[in-house]
């Protein structure tokens, strides 16, 4: 099977992942869709890792994950944060600052 | 050692050979890495009265011997070191000392607590705001001292991104830098919810650019087989891939650089988490972060991706443009000063966008000189943000401030100067900062932008000289805000300030020089 395939995949889950930061409304659902950002990302590199025939790709990839997990514990404290003091996550209710 | 290595490869012959490290080169970065995590430490075994002090002393310390690393450091030949992964050359080690330098003003504000009842920062991070359980913390004077390593954490990020010379490493060093300054932007005393929104914001967008630079990452990866600047810019001439794969790549790559130094329209965090977060991170992030973004910016594009920068020329242009009519027009409308000063500084991206864009050796070291004049002042703007008082803390409506001239004439007439040198006035360091980037621009052909620069400047300079105008032409308001007298550490962040914008603004020529020695990137 060729590895176009693969490409095309991630290319399609990173579309994904971004037209669903900016339609959904949940700030965890949000977040859940910049990872599947990453991962699409991830997806691509370990492809290119096996078509450029070296295995920085696959590396990098590991990077990625280590970078996300740290993203996530960050996230989630700020988003938790929010949570407990407004009872909600949605980001149409985080409407405070503007212009 | 070395006996037990040879050894080991005498056993095993498949071994990986260790990577070859320059201590030396990476040494002021070590360093603040290295006062980082025992911060982290300190946390943990320090009694909660001593803590304070401590983080204060220990990262002050770190950045002081990080600073003269740097300058020891001025001597080393210019090179790849760490497997190439990181540049030894002069953009970095100028680059590294005025983040070091802008961190010790930003940390001195930090670490400030005579100003208002206490500090800026929220007594423990965890507690709701407008609870019982809040106001005991504040009782106990408990005080979040975690914010100390985690500034620390974002500069030694900040000093990493611009040294890093390969993609995954910029990658790493744009994460370190960003995640300390989400949970540090949350962390206000006061306005706590608009503290904690500005924090999502920050880290919701934040977190959705890094995406498209992993992305980008992935995609320049595929094109040159490799993530090393060096590797880049040779596959550019002789890769067999077609070139969408690359400029979809850098494209991806420049949104989530333009995100970070806020150049439309990647901009529409910035009003929000200047307003939101607590001013002294306020000032750290928009000095900081900017000098750090566009170091790492110009590596990228001028190193990696200086073969197409036919292609990428255009685009920035447009960039620059939009940027800085952007923050000019929208910057009139504002009446927060916190708001304001966001603006003023997406303008600013905007004129060092304009060198950037002739992309000559002038401009390199143009913008590196507009970044520590642009540093230095934010920092002394921000400091005074900070003096200015009620009963609710910080007064930052600009109604509020008008008579503080009349008040209070010392620190309106130091929010005066930096005002003026945000303007590009003499006799401060903004005009030759300013003439310096028009100047780049104008002789690598970028006329045009010249002209919408110097337009964009009249436009800032009216609502600078509007606050000063306010400040210093009508009485004061009977229950206006106080202008509170600074503690020591902020009156030296303040004096660092205001030193630099008026030593750059009579004596420009040795920065100009340094920054003239320190260019071209390494190649």
């Amino acid at each position: 099977m060729s590895p176009m395939f693969y490409l095309y995949l991630s290319a399609v889950l990173f579309t994904l992942g971004a037209v669903g930061v900016l339609l959904r409304r949940n700030a965890i659902v949000v977040f859940m869709c910049i990872e599947l950002m990453l991962n699409a990302a991830n997806l691509a590199l370990v492809t290119f890792s096996r078509i450029n025939g070296n295995l920085d790709g696959q590396i990098i990839a590991f990077f990625v994950m280590v970078v996300a997990a740290a993203e996530v514990v960050v996230g989630l404290a700020v988003i938790v944060a929010v949570f407990r003091t407004r009872r909600s996550a949605s980001v149409d209710d985080v409407n405070l600052l503007k212009y | 050692m070395r006996l037990l290595a040879a050894f080991h490869a005498a056993a095993n012959p498949n071994a990986i050979p260790a990577p070859h490290i320059e201590y030396r080169a990476i040494l002021p970065m070590l360093i603040v890495f290295g006062v980082a995590c025992v911060g982290v430490l300190v946390e943990a075994f320090v009694p909660r009265v001593h803590r304070a002090v401590t983080q204060t002393v220990l990262a002050l310390a770190g950045l002081v011997a990080a600073l003269v690393a740097v300058v020891a450091n001025t001597g080393l030949p210019r090179r790849l070191v760490v497997q190439s992964a990181v540049a030894a050359d002069g953009p970095t080690l100028f680059i590294q000392g005025t983040i070091l330098a802008l961190s010790i003003g930003a940390l001195l504000l930090i670490a400030d607590r005579s100003i208002g009842a206490d500090s800026d920062f929220v007594a423990q991070a965890a507690d709701l705001p407008g609870t019982e359980q809040e106001r005991a913390s504040v009782r106990a004077g408990l005080r979040q001292t975690e914010v100390f390593p985690l500034a620390m954490f974002a500069v030694a990020g900040m000093m990493l991104f611009p040294a890093a010379n390969d993609l995954v490493l910029a990658f790493v060093a744009l994460e370190v830098l960003s995640l300390p300054l989400y949970l540090l932007a949350g962390m206000a005393r006061r306005r706590r919810l608009l503290s904690q929104e500005a924090a999502v914001k920050y880290f919701l967008l934040g977190a959705f650019s890094s995406a498209f630079f992993v992305y980008g990452l992935a995609l320049v990866y595929g094109y040159a087989k490799s993530v090393e600047y060096g590797d880049i810019a040779t596959s550019l001439t002789s890769s067999d891939r077609g070139d969408s794969l690359v400029i979809v790549g850098l494209a991806l790559i420049g949104i989530s650089l333009l995100f970070k130094l806020s150049g439309v329209p990647f901009h529409w965090w910035t009003p929000d988490v200047y307003q939101g977060a607590p001013t002294p991170i306020t000032a750290f992030m928009a000095a900081g972060t900017k000098v750090a973004a566009f170091g790492a910016l110009l590596r990228v594009f001028f190193v990696a991706f200086g073969g197409l920068a036919w292609d990428w020329r255009p685009v920035v242009w447009g960039v620059a443009i939009a940027t800085m009519v952007v923050g000019a027009i929208l910057g009139v409308t504002q009446t927060d000063v916190k708001r304001l000063l966001a603006y003023s500084s997406i303008a600013h991206a905007g004129f060092i966008l304009t060198a950037f864009a002739a992309t000559t050796r002038a401009s390199e070291s143009s913008v590196l000189f507009y970044l520590v004049a642009y540093g230095f002042m934010n920092i002394g703007a921000f400091a005074i943000v900070m003096l200015v008082r009620d009963a609710d803390g910080e007064a930052n409506h600009l109604s509020r401030w008008v008579g503080l001239g009349r008040r209070s004439p010392l620190m309106a007439g130091i929010f005066a100067l930096f005002l003026l040198a945000m303007a590009g006035l003499p006799p401060t360091s903004g005009l030759w900062a300013k003439v310096a980037v028009f100047q780049a621009a104008y002789q690598g052909g970028a006329g045009p932008l010249v002209i919408v620069g110097v337009l964009a400047s009249a436009v800032t300079a009216y609502y600078y000289l509007r606050i000063i105008v306010l400040m210093f032409s009508q009485e004061p308001a009977v229950e206006g805000p106080t202008v509170v007298m600074p503690g020591a550490l902020s009156a030296a962040a303040i004096a660092l300030g205001v030193a630099v914008t008026i030593v750059l603004g009579v004596v420009p020529q040795t920065v100009l020089d340094l920054a003239d020695k320190a260019v071209p990137f390494l190649r």
